[in-house]
């Protein structure tokens, strides 16, 4: 990974020369930011800093690919999370995408063929709910920088303003088959801020990481948290939160509408840019997707009345622990669900914890998924679904181990609006793939090998080339 | 005099519940731990001890049978470092119960069990999943008070406790909990605290009399220290950097102390003095994330690394999921991610069962399946360190617990009619 990681460092020098000459329009086309869809482009160029556009992309991504060479994984059984287990199975991955799968794929001449006997094959797993990098290892105060717990609401914070790309628990999470991450900001406010969407990938920057054109998430926060933490200036209360969220939205609402307008006219001065409702425009605008930490049935049932009288969508609701007990309302609404698999009893909203959660959110046609929120769980999320498959069986529901593979891959894609990128083995789809020494629902399964855009960025039997943050080095030991 | 006499019977009766029963578990392969495993094995059990396991056991026409054919048979699961019954919910605080006030952050005469909940929602999961025995442990503080096992059955306080005390429970990795600014002199506190304890056996009558030098802790916490001075109870010291655990073998040495460390984040650095000087340690398998600078080389293979060098090791939780508690059911899968990070099988078994009984003096009576043990037995539909692997049965004292915990009751009325 050494040699990796010097690549990564001129691409970076390189981008970071680049981009500054490039007019923003260019950068945000460049970086694969998402096309706006509500909002008309203002017909002259905006001035750095003047505007508040939809879209506007102003730390990009400068993330490029590592090297690669065309893969041929054979006689493996790979779970695609997009249809039956294929028995002595075959990937091909070729220029970063998955470029054929099936029972009968022949070797290019190019290619590196790897014999999968006995293995299993995955998409790589996607958690949509990390602190890594905000929550940094050592855990320091100097680097605990996952809350800004001065307001209920700041939506004007951005998670990856606080990523220090050097955590070692990063290399650890790939090391796990993570390819793909969000980076949250904690859940003491109502609204805690912007997340972001990397890939577990060696990088100086957090642009470096950065998923190019995934989606903004907007972190929100229900329940215990927000009203602990602001308990002398309020909210004090779950109605106290409520009121808290409402009155945010009414801003944000009039926020928009101002600029929406002027964006449409350009007449007089613009209005005053907002970082906090510029982000809650946007999220009512539909360009960047809610993740509500939640945990309890009746308050996921008062946020989606609240996006209704305000007009947004949440795309998932995390944390949450009673999501079978409203199921079929998640379903209703095409809300996520990303839970955990066994957590519980650490605080009142966590009580009625139950091991088949995610079984039967899933049974009644919600879209279930893991979620990590812990650098530890994040490298085991494979076993984490297999704790909650097999209670889900236990209870009586057959949960195939084909269902079982989306909660860990295709439905957290759909989470980060990036199902059309990766969270399956499909031909087309970017080359994130797991190599499992066995089957990925074994306690005794590792990671083997790991490919981000078919390049493989993880090799447990390689320790030369292992991904080393510089705070490991001289710290922590070669051989951990 | 005679009522209060029938009281202390009835008391006694209570004390140890026994199930006048019979109950012959065949065709497994039972895993006594105390010895190989046996193929198509039978264990007996009456009246809620262990009577007979083997290849070869008469089994009595009037017992009854429990086929285990396909199945395995172990010793119920020991979890060695867990808060069940001290805390029901974390951020309840009226339901918190592990940690003493102390004087001045010393609290060697907490007795946490004298607090315990045994109507703990919690005990119900936890003995589904195979675990039937936990040793409770006081938090906080430089000596956190007592230990104690306790059983995961339905009954009076009386009933669940084990054994009290099994262990006194200590810190060197934490000069602020301590009260003090720097490890050395938390070490150094420590060190006057022991000699203060000696001076104490010395001089009772004087300090009685008010007529000894102040001494750093009043007698009710120097009395219970008596025992781990003279190397009578095991000392459990929480150390994870690799000096703070030659600190505390240095403390052990110096006072004779019967050690045991736990964390141990960084031990297999020291897995040579471990073994030596015959140190057990209490340790997981499931993290190796440099998360303070106390544990910058912790990592997944300590456990297998310790045994190599010949220490006896226990196996505990040691990620963020709750496992000294709500989740202290997922100590199999701590042993599982050790055999996959290098550990023997056996070994991994072993550390959640007779190892921790041995350390705290439980294994006449647990750990093992041998004829004249109590009946803590589970039977397993396949590899109990699997996810795929369920406890069929659970016995403790020999009576088989079915309660649904009340997940199951949440799960019942919820999942879908068809599941039903």
């Amino acid at each position: 990974m050494r040699s990796l990681y010097r690549i990564s460092l001129v691409a970076c020098l390189v981008l970071a020369f680049s981009i500054q000459q490039m007019p923003l329009a260019q950068q945000s086309k460049d970086s694969g930011q998402a096309k706006p869809e509500a909002s008309p482009s203002p017909s002259t160029p905006p001035g750095p800093g003047g505007i508040s556009t939809p879209n506007a992309d102003p730390f990009p991504s400068t993330y490029q690919t590592f090297p690669r060479r065309t893969t041929l994984i054979r006689n493996a059984t790979i779970l695609t999370a997009a249809g039956p287990t294929l028995q002595n199975g075959s990937v091909l991955l070729r220029d970063g995408k998955i470029a054929a799968v099936g029972t009968n794929v022949n070797a290019p001449a190019d290619a590196v063929v790897i014999d999968g006997t006995g293995k299993y094959v995955t998409p790589g797993i996607i958690d949509v709910h990390s602190h890594i990098g905000d929550y940094p290892a050592p855990g320091v105060d100097a680097n605990s920088d996952g809350n800004e717990a001065t307001n209920p609401v700041t939506a004007n914070v951005w998670a990856e303003h606080s990523v220090w790309p050097q955590d070692p628990q990063f290399p650890r999470a790939l090391a796990g088959g993570v390819t793909t991450m969000q980076i949250l900001p904690g859940s003491a406010n109502l609204i805690g801020g912007r997340s972001v969407v990397v890939k577990v990938v060696p990088a100086r920057t957090v642009q470096g990481m950065k998923f190019p054109g995934a989606k903004y998430g907007l972190k929100m926060a229900c329940g215990e948290n927000p009203k602990r933490v602001y308990q002398q200036r309020g909210p004090s209360t779950r109605m106290g939160n409520v009121a808290g969220y409402r009155a945010a939205w009414i801003q944000a609402e009039a926020y928009r509408r101002r600029w929406d307008t002027w964006n449409a006219t350009h007449k007089g001065d613009p209005p005053t840019r907002d970082l906090g409702l510029e982000t809650l425009a946007e999220v009512l605008r539909g360009n960047i997707l809610v993740h509500n930490h939640c945990y309890r049935a009746d308050e996921m049932a008062q946020m989606i009345d609240i996006a209704k009288e305000f007009g947004y969508k949440i795309r998932a609701f995390h944390h949450t622990v009673e999501g079978y007990k409203v199921a079929e309302l998640l379903k209703a609404n095409n809300i996520g669900a990303a839970e955990w698999a066994d957590w519980g009893g650490f605080k009142m909203e966590a009580n009625d914890s139950v091991k088949a959660n995610l079984a039967i959110t899933d049974a009644m046609g919600a879209r279930a998924m893991i979620h990590s929120d812990s650098a530890l769980g994040a490298q085991r999320l494979n076993q984490e679904v297999a704790k909650a498959m097999y209670a889900g069986r236990a209870a009586g529901i057959n949960v195939t181990e084909d269902q079982a593979i989306k909660w860990l891959t295709i439905n957290p894609a759909w989470a980060l609006g990036l199902d059309d990128k990766i969270g399956s083995i499909e031909v087309g789809k970017n080359a994130d793939v797991v190599l499992w020494s066995g089957n990925p629902f074994s306690v005794y399964s590792r990671a083997e090998k790991v490919w981000i855009d078919g390049a493989m960025m993880f090799d447990r039997a390689d320790k030369t080339e292992k991904w080393r943050t510089d705070f490991e080095l001289g710290l922590v030991k070669e051989d951990n | 005099m005679r009522r209060l006499l029938l009281a202390t019977v009835v008391l006694a009766a209570a004390s140890l519940p026994v199930w006048s029963q019979t109950i012959a578990i065949t065709g497994g392969k039972v895993y006594p731990v105390s010895g190989p495993p046996i193929t198509n094995g039978t264990v007996l059990i009456r009246d809620g001890v262990i009577v007979a396991v083997g290849a070869n056991v008469n089994i009595p026409a009037s017992a009854q049978r429990i086929d285990a054919t396909g199945k395995i048979v172990t010793p119920g699961l020991i979890n060695s470092i867990t808060t069940i019954g001290l805390v029901e919910i974390g951020q309840v605080r009226d339901t918190n119960d592990a940690a003493a006030k102390g004087n001045n952050n010393i609290a060697a005469a907490f007795k946490p069990w004298e607090g315990l909940n045994p109507a703990s929602q919690i005990f119900a999961p936890t003995r589904a999943e195979g675990v039937t025995t936990v040793i409770i442990t006081p938090r906080g503080g430089l000596v956190s008070g007592q230990a104690a096992a306790i059983d995961l059955l339905n009954g009076q306080r009386s009933e669940v406790i084990r054994r009290s005390p099994v262990a006194m429970i200590a810190q060197i990795d934490d000069a602020q909990s301590a009260g003090t600014n720097s490890r050395g002199e938390l070490i150094a506190k420590l060190r006057t605290l022991f000699d203060d304890v000696k001076f104490y056996v010395g001089h009772r009558l004087d300090y009685d009399r008010a007529a000894t030098r102040t001494l750093s802790a009043p007698a009710a916490d120097l009395e219970p220290l008596i025992e781990v001075v003279y190397g009578r109870m095991p000392i459990v010291i929480d150390a994870d950097r690799v000096d703070e655990i030659d600190a505390a073998l240095a403390l052990a040495r110096e006072y004779k102390l019967k050690l045991i460390i736990s964390g141990g984040a960084e031990s297999w650095l020291a897995a040579d003095r471990l073994a030596a000087a015959h140190v057990p340690v209490l340790t997981g398998a499931m993290n190796n994330i440099p998360d303070s600078f106390a544990r910058l080389n912790q990592r997944q293979e300590t456990a297998a690394m310790l045994r190599r060098a010949g220490v006896q090791v226990v196996l505990v939780g040691n990620t963020d999921g709750d496992e000294n508690r709500f989740n202290a059911r997922n100590i199999k899968y701590e042993a599982g991610n050790a055999v996959a990070y290098g550990m023997n099988y056996d070994d991994a078994l072993r550390a959640i069962t007779l190892t921790p009984a041995e350390l705290f003096g439980l294994s006449d009576r647990v750990g093992s399946l041998q004829a004249g043990r109590d009946a803590n037995v589970v039977v397993w539909s396949g590899d109990p360190f699997e996810f795929s692997t369920r406890a069929e049965h659970v016995f403790i004292h020999g009576r088989e617990f079915k309660e649904p915990s009340r997940q199951d009751l949440l799960i019942e009325r919820y999942k879908p009619k068809a599941s039903r």
